[in-house]
């Protein structure tokens, strides 16, 4: 058999089982959620069958084929322009009527095809009988009955496509919507029309088009306009005319009329082949939701929800922090035994491990907190904290749904900004993308546990917590700043659709946790790993320095004045001066050491910088470290390990750096007003990445970048001189 | 009388859609047509957003956007 490539496009309303049956088909795994707009983005997989390759694409949800928010001009566009061969439309058998409405549009394009009933066990339990065939004759489609989760139906659905993709289907398409008398006109009207005025191939179908010109689709004015050039423009009055007549006949908008007409057929359909044997028994999810968005209890066991999640991600985590500690220290000493010594094993012990080492601890806090917000997705949770949060989120300005990137927004900012696809409104998103960098992400975690571990001691929860709740309450100011500056508007309407409660499939949060922390891992592995290797040359570089001491004379010095006094002594004495000898000479070896970075690379560069930083508190090596941050935050901590420590004994390293921080002229002060630069100031380089990629233009990330540092600069000005003014 | 006078528990008919363009059009695609019932099942706790059923699913909206649906016919 010839090798024949086959394009399918899952597409369907929010939350009806795409990506299910997505991974269902392609054996991938692609994120699933039970809350209306977890695919934010088309995704591919492939699969190989009866000598077809298949490419299958996951869409994001919509609700019709009016393009409204990004992720639906993703799909339609995918739809319309990439044309794949079949598109399989997935609906939610339990809530059928309304999506049908999608899926009369789909008919309506006059591509191949089928319809999917998916969550036919929910449709079942709610006494809800459809019948198929019955759908399938009345709109002239192949329609399967399919159950997502359990993986029922993924091979009559493979079959379907099969034979759908190879028949030579001319579509007859008789029964389709009925516009009624005077929209129809207009239409073939309009059809008329166009065939008149151009035979330049025009992207679309020429009913479809002229439906959606009646409609006052923007997109496709602006594709008839650029294909049917120089006539479209006239093509464009007409319809405008058109639109006008019957405006004015209806008292009403076209658009709303033939909506109101889509669903009157539908109704035709449901009423045709629905059967509703049993009247709905108790609602597990309504009963749930009596409980957790109840109006004493919601706000309580939201918050309690809230604080669990962190309590776990970090109670639960410091178990396996201190085996990751551990096998770290074990991993330099034996590298450092091993490998011969010079630049390289240099490299790999103080560089590599050292720095990669101490990121890659974090590890159990960011899989903990990823498998809570997992589990707040899939249950169905996170919809119903928007619910509960719009109306704080009001306050700043953003919509209820914003309060979900910005949750996600603790764990990493990346995915969290690429999870602001779902807001329609273009300054909801950007808002949200702005001040998201705000909500500090667990890649500062290590920074503020190194800091306020070494200057509050038992406080330290609690001054963590301040800083996190610095950053909100910066986030509010920022957001209702800019809202009434920058992005002035109204905040986006909130229509967000309530998904019954499920109990998540087990593979399919670890699947999503690892989704989220595999990019936290590939940071440990790229970034992160170049970024130590860098800062270590930096700082082991240029590797002969002019002393200000000849330490090595001095060394020899002490070695030779207590050789005699060694050699005369006995026992116990004998021992005490040895300790005395070595002492002297290390206390030498660190000062040594520590001038040389001083007058490394890297220490010059912090010395360049210090009129910058020392008015915050900052010595050069902070400055270095804040620096070397931009990279990813967690280098701060490496880096602060590589500057702070050199010369300390290579197993008792953390500990060591705390006692060394204790022991610069570091204070509480200049440490918290760190942390709090450390929160606010530029968003990590993947963030930017993600912010030039989801606003589409440099000038936002470059906004964010220079707004973040400025007011991190201020905040911790006001903080380092307002707390030395009190005396602190 | 408009959806958002509604009481928890009470059900309505629509009457008629306000609201500007693209916004009305959402909320007749998601099913606000004229004759559909709707039911109040919640206001959230701090009053604002409503949790409204209709056509057998659940669908919230603000309290200001749900002022702007007329309904008639209210029973419960
Ligand atoms: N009971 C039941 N649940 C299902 C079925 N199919 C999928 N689910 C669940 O429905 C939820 C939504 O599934 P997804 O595959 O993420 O939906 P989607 O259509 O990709 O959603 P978006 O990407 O948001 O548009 C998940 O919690 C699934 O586990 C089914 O047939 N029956
Ligand atoms: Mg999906």
């Amino acid at each position: 058999m010839s090798q024949k490539s086959i394009t399918i496009a899952l597409a369907g309303n929010p939350n009806s089982g795409k990506s299910t049956i997505f991974n269902n088909l392609t054996g991938t795994r692609q994120k699933v959620g039970n809350w209306p707009g977890v695919t934010v983005e088309k995704k591919e997989g492939h699969l190989k069958t009866n000598g077809c390759d298949l490419t299958v694409v996951d869409l994001p949800g919509t609700y019709s084929l009016t393009a409204y928010s990004i992720e639906e001009i993703v799909a339609r566009n995918f739809i319309l322009d990439e044309k794949p061969d079949v598109v399989v439309d997935i609906i939610d058998a339990s809530n059928l009527e309304r999506n049908l409405y999608l899926a009369t549009q789909l008919r309506e394009l006059d591509t191949k095809v089928i319809f999917v009933l998916n969550m036919a066990d929910l449709a079942r339990a709610r006494g809800v009988k459809i019948d198929a065939d019955k759908l399938s004759e009345l709109l002239d489609v192949p329609v399967v009955f399919t159950v997502g989760n359990k993986n029922k139906g993924t091979r009559d659905l493979l079959e379907k496509i099969m034979s759908v993709a190879e028949a030579e289907i001319d579509f007859p398409r008789t029964r389709r919507v009925y516009y009624g008398k005077d929209i129809e006109k207009a239409v073939s009207e309009l059809s008329e029309f166009i065939k008149e005025k151009t035979t330049a191939e025009l992207p679309y179908h020429i009913r479809w088009a002229a439906i959606k010109l009646l409609e006052n689709d923007g997109i496709v004015k602006e594709r008839i306009l650029q294909s049917a050039n120089p006539q479209g423009e006239a093509i464009l009055q007409e319809a405008e005319l058109k639109r006008q007549r019957l405006r004015d006949f209806f008292d009403e908008e076209p658009e709303i009329v033939m909506t109101d007409h889509r669903y009157g057929f539908i109704a035709g359909i449901v009423k045709e082949l629905v059967k509703t044997v049993s009247k709905q028994r108790v609602d597990v999810s309504r009963q749930i939701d009596q409980v957790l968005t109840n109006r004493l209890l919601g706000l309580p066991i939201f918050v309690f929800f809230i604080w669990a999640m962190f309590q776990l991600t970090f109670s639960l985590g410091a178990y396996p922090m201190d085996w990751i500690d551990a096998g770290v220290g074990w991993l330099g000493e034996g590298a450092g035994q091993i490998l011969p010594e010079g630049i390289f094993r240099d490299m790999i012990v103080d560089g590599i491990i050292a720095g990669v080492g101490s990121v890659a601890i974090f590890l159990p806090n960011i899989l903990i907190l990823f498998f809570c917000i997992a589990l707040f997705e899939d249950t169905g949770y996170m919809a119903r904290a928007a619910f509960l949060m719009d109306k704080v989120m009001h306050l700043i300005g953003l919509h209820g749904k914003s309060f979900i990137p910005m949750l996600m927004g603790f764990g990493c900012n990346a995915p969290a900004i690429m999870a602001t696809r779902t807001l329609e409104s273009e300054k909801d998103r950007i808002l949200t993308i702005l001040i998201n960098p705000l909500m500090s992400c667990a890649a500062r975690l290590p920074v503020y546990i190194l800091l306020a571990g070494a200057f509050f001691g038992a406080k330290a929860g609690n001054v963590i917590f301040s800083i996190y709740a610095l950053g909100i309450v910066l986030a509010i100011s920022i957001g209702r700043l800019f809202r009434s500056t920058l992005l002035r508007g109204k905040v986006a309407p909130f229509v967000m659709e309530l998904p019954p409660y499920r109990v998540p499939m087990f593979k399919g949060l670890l699947i999503h946790m690892w989704d989220r922390s595999k990019i936290f891992l590939r940071k440990i592995g790229g970034v992160i790993l170049v970024g130590s290797v860098v800062v270590w040359f930096l700082s082991a570089f240029p590797r002969e320095v002019q002393f200000s001491r000849d330490y090595e004379a001095e060394i020899a010095g002490i070695s030779d004045h207590y050789r005699p006094l060694i050699s005369a002594a006995h026992g116990d004495l004998r021992e005490r001066l040895l300790g005395k000898r070595d002492e002297a000479i290390s206390a030498l070896e660190i000062l040594q050491a520590r001038e040389k970075v001083e007058r490394s690379y890297i220490g010059r560069l912090g010395k360049v910088l210090t009129p910058v930083f020392a008015p915050i508190g900052m010595d050069w090596r902070g400055s270095v470290a804040v620096l070397t941050g931009f990279v990813a935050k967690e280098i701060v901590v490496s880096t602060m390990g590589v500057l702070y420590t050199v010369g300390a004994d290579e197993d008792e390293k953390s500990e060591a750096l705390k006692v060394a921080l204790r022991k610069s002229n570091m204070t509480p002060l200049s440490a918290y007003a760190m942390m709090t630069f450390v929160l606010i100031y530029v968003p990590c380089l993947a963030t930017v990445a993600v912010i030039r990629r989801e606003t589409n233009s440099w000038k936002w990330a470059a906004f964010s970048i220079t707004y973040s540092t400025t007011l991190a600069w201020l905040v911790a000005f006001i903080i380092y001189q307002g707390g030395r003014m009190l005396g602190l | 009388m408009n959806l958002s006078d509604l009481k928890e528990g009470q059900t309505a008919t629509v009457a008629r859609v306000g609201g500007d363009g693209p916004f009305r059009r959402r909320l007749l695609e998601m099913g606000f047509l004229r004759g559909t019932e709707v039911y109040v099942e919640k206001y959230a706790p701090l009053r604002d957003p409503i949790e409204l059923i209709l056509k057998g699913y659940h669908l919230s909206l603000r309290v200001d956007e749900a002022a702007r649906i007329e309904v008639e016919e209210v029973k419960g």
